[in-house]
């Protein structure tokens, strides 16, 4: 019978059924991170548990590094207490980590895939919810609970109810100036925050085989915010390409089985979807959030909307944003000032995400009184970025290039907003509170479209700051 | 290791309004900065109870005639956004031990069932119903009838969604995977060495 990959890759890892009706999954590999890890290695200890298969768990440090110096002790005790855990758990434990010194560190979901750890075909849970950006690999990817995180480690396995599959197609070519991250936040839009749920996303069409891998993971990574659990690729030559060579991929003999091994998982050509969602490449245009949560979008040319034009359902929570966003409704969203601008997170915090900014900002200068930051998603994106002068082009246009670590994305750390102030971010979640004032305020974008922002000090068209050719309607 | 069976929740309840409310809004990720769960229900909704100062905001949770709720009210995709357990447990820690929302985020659900919470889908206009009894009598009584999948309050009757794999797993004091995980260490070994994965 005819399969999608998500149904191949749940069938061969499957245990058993257990008997509240779930499915007892083989997870092949586990990442962790030291925010939701601790307490799961404080309940094996509790229960008197060792990690079952301590070689499928890696662990990286993400949230609570400082991006600014890294000079330990940490400043924040908390901060540096929980490093020093997860050394601790690490070593006790027998666990893989990407600690500072390997130069290795960064962002758990930066991190699997340039290691080669994140392979086609195979399972991927980790205690972080963006876990879905493994997807674009052809895996399929989880974030779960630290409940879970201790089963995985005692067990290597934990129980799920399967998923649905949902195909989303998106047909067509981008325009330039339109980034994975727009098409992201517009399937978001079209098909809501929570219009995900029960399902795993199978993104296919051209705009997907066109896209590279690093674009992928960017659309996969934000599969969560549309309320999938998971979502993924199908692997093909780009995906082979970018895996070879790297540090934990086949090698020799072995890298020629795993490609026909990785290409027997994908999905079958005549398979069964539960659902299948089309949408036009060409209908997507730069877009950013003007809400408090991703669903809340508008592309750039568009007006704030206003609680009178909003459906009746959503009248209550178009209300709430617009009083928290201080944004004018019914106004443009282009020209809203801002404070802040990121370049980074798990999101677009890759290289292709600073080359293409790094075109643009050459030679221009950051608008006076703007915070603009660049964080690597990892010390592997840091080292090439710097090979190729990309931290020289920022710090001379005024941005500052800092250490690797998830930054701004969220308040774990000292990068945070302040007061009210409103921040252009390429991250992936703008929800009240997130980058650490509970004031604050977030757009979510492009890479490209933070730059304008820079640029201009002001929620811009990038294709207009940057002189982006539009295509020219036939 | 045997687990409660949790067949029905009972005690007073709280209406916390909004659709979308998310982890970071039910625990901030300041608060996570710790390495072991105890005492997160103080800072349960923190940011929207608190002012930068500490000072108490106008919020149910703050308000006298709730302080013994132990059901929690709420709207759509409630406890979406990040996976983080830190929210169930600071929910759980804050003293709740059932929630009643028109729906919820896959990974929070799971949580939650996995600490022995229930979450009971409701219908919006039953849970305005309930929020309203409870708004008129806050120390009205919800009892939330896991196996029957049954919600009442001050005399009514509502029927609601547990899902069948969390009833099950509540009603049998089968919440906690861990142990029956454990027994299938064979099969999992087979399921393991079948696959090939990076083994450094
Ligand atoms: S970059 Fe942001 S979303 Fe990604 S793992 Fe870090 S905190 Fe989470």
């Amino acid at each position: 019978m005819a399969k999608s990959l998500f149904e191949k890759v749940w069938d061969a890892h499957t245990v058993r059924s257990m008997s509240n009706g779930q499915t007892q999954l083989l997870i092949g590999t586990h990442l962790i991170h030291e925010v939701t890890s601790p307490q799961a290695f404080g309940m094996l200890r509790d229960l008197g548990l060792k990690v079952a298969y301590p070689h499928r768990t890696f662990a990286t440090v993400d949230h609570i590094v400082p991006t600014d110096q890294r000079v330990e002790p940490f400043a924040d005790p908390l901060a540096d207490a929980m490093i020093q855990e997860l050394r601790k758990n690490c070593a006790e434990f027998d666990v893989t980590f990407f600690d500072l010194p390997t130069g290795k560190q960064g962002i758990v979901h930066v991190v699997g895939p340039e290691q080669g750890i994140t392979q086609p075909g195979s399972t991927i849970a980790c205690g972080d919810s963006h876990t879905s950006t493994h997807g674009a690999f052809g895996a399929i990817a989880f974030g779960i609970g630290t409940t879970q995180i201790r089963d995985l480690l005692a067990t290597q396995t934990m129980s799920m109810t399967k998923l649905k599959v949902r195909q989303v197609k998106v047909n067509g070519k981008l325009q330039p100036g339109v980034y994975a991250k727009d098409v992201a936040l517009h399937i978001i839009r079209k098909l809501g925050v929570n219009g995900g749920t029960g399902y795993a996303y199978e993104y296919a069409g051209q705009v997907f085989d066109d896209m590279t891998m690093e674009e992928r993971m960017t659309v996969c990574n934000m599969s969560i915010e549309g309320g999938a659990r998971a979502g993924y690729v199908n692997p093909d030559q780009k995906t082979f390409d970018y895996l070879e060579g790297r540090p934990y991929s086949p090698k020799g003999a072995e890298w020629d089985a795993a490609i026909e091994r990785w290409k027997s998982f994908a999905s079958d050509p005549d398979c069964e979807y539960d659902d299948v969602v089309e949408i036009d490449g060409a209908d997507i245009e730069p877009t950013v959030t003007w809400g408090i949560n991703p669903g809340q979008a508008i592309t750039i040319s568009e007006n704030v909307p206003t609680v009178e034009e909003s459906p009746e359902e959503e009248k209550a929570n178009v209300a709430e944003a617009l009083e928290y966003m201080k944004l004018p409704a019914g106004s443009p969203i282009k020209g809203t000032k801002v404070d802040v601008c990121f370049i980074g997170s798990c999101t677009n915090g890759r290289l292709s995400d600073f080359e293409e900014a790094a075109k643009y900002v050459k030679g221009l200068k950051v608008a006076p009184g703007v915070k603009a930051i660049v964080v690597p998603g990892s010390q592997v994106v840091d080292g090439i970025c710097k090979a190729k002068g990309l931290d020289k082009v920022f710090n001379d246009a005024g941005f500052e290039w800092r250490e690797a670590g998830c930054s701004m994305c969220l308040a774990m750390n000292p990068d945070k907003l302040i007061g009210d102030q409103l921040s252009a971010s390429s991250s992936n979640r703008n929800f009240k509170g997130r980058q650490g004032s509970p004031t604050g305020r977030t757009v979510l974008m492009s890479p490209v479209m933070v730059a304008a922002a820079a640029i201009k000090g002001e929620i811009s068209d990038s294709r207009e700051v940057f002189g982006i050719n539009q295509l020219v309607e036939a | 290791m045997s687990l409660a069976k949790i067949t029905e929740v009972k005690g007073q309840g709280v209406y916390v309004a909004g659709d979308e409310i998310d982890t970071d809004r039910i625990i901030p990720a300041r608060f996570m900065k710790c390495v072991t769960f105890d005492g997160l229900g103080e800072y349960l909704f923190y940011d929207v109870r608190k002012t930068e100062e500490g000072a108490d905001k106008e919020h149910p949770l703050n308000e006298e005639r709730f302080k013994n709720a132990s059901i929690l009210l709420s709207g759509a995709n409630f406890g979406c956004g990040s996976s983080r357990e830190h929210a169930p447990q600071a929910i759980y820690r804050y003293g709740f031990r059932g929630i009643i929302a028109e729906s919820y985020a896959e990974i929070f659900f799971g949580n939650c069932v996995n600490l022995g919470i229930p979450c009971f889908i409701a219908a919006k206009e039953d849970i305005a119903a309930i929020a309203a009894a409870v708004e008129a009598d806050p120390s009205i009584e919800i009892a939330l009838d896991v196996t029957n999948e049954q919600i009442t309050y001050g005399g009514k009757e509502i029927t609601a969604v547990v899902r069948d794999t969390a009833r099950f797993a509540l009603t049998e004091g089968k919440w906690d995977t861990i142990g029956e995980l454990k027994e299938a260490a064979d099969e999992i070994a087979k399921v393991a060495e079948a696959l090939v994965y990076v083994t450094k």
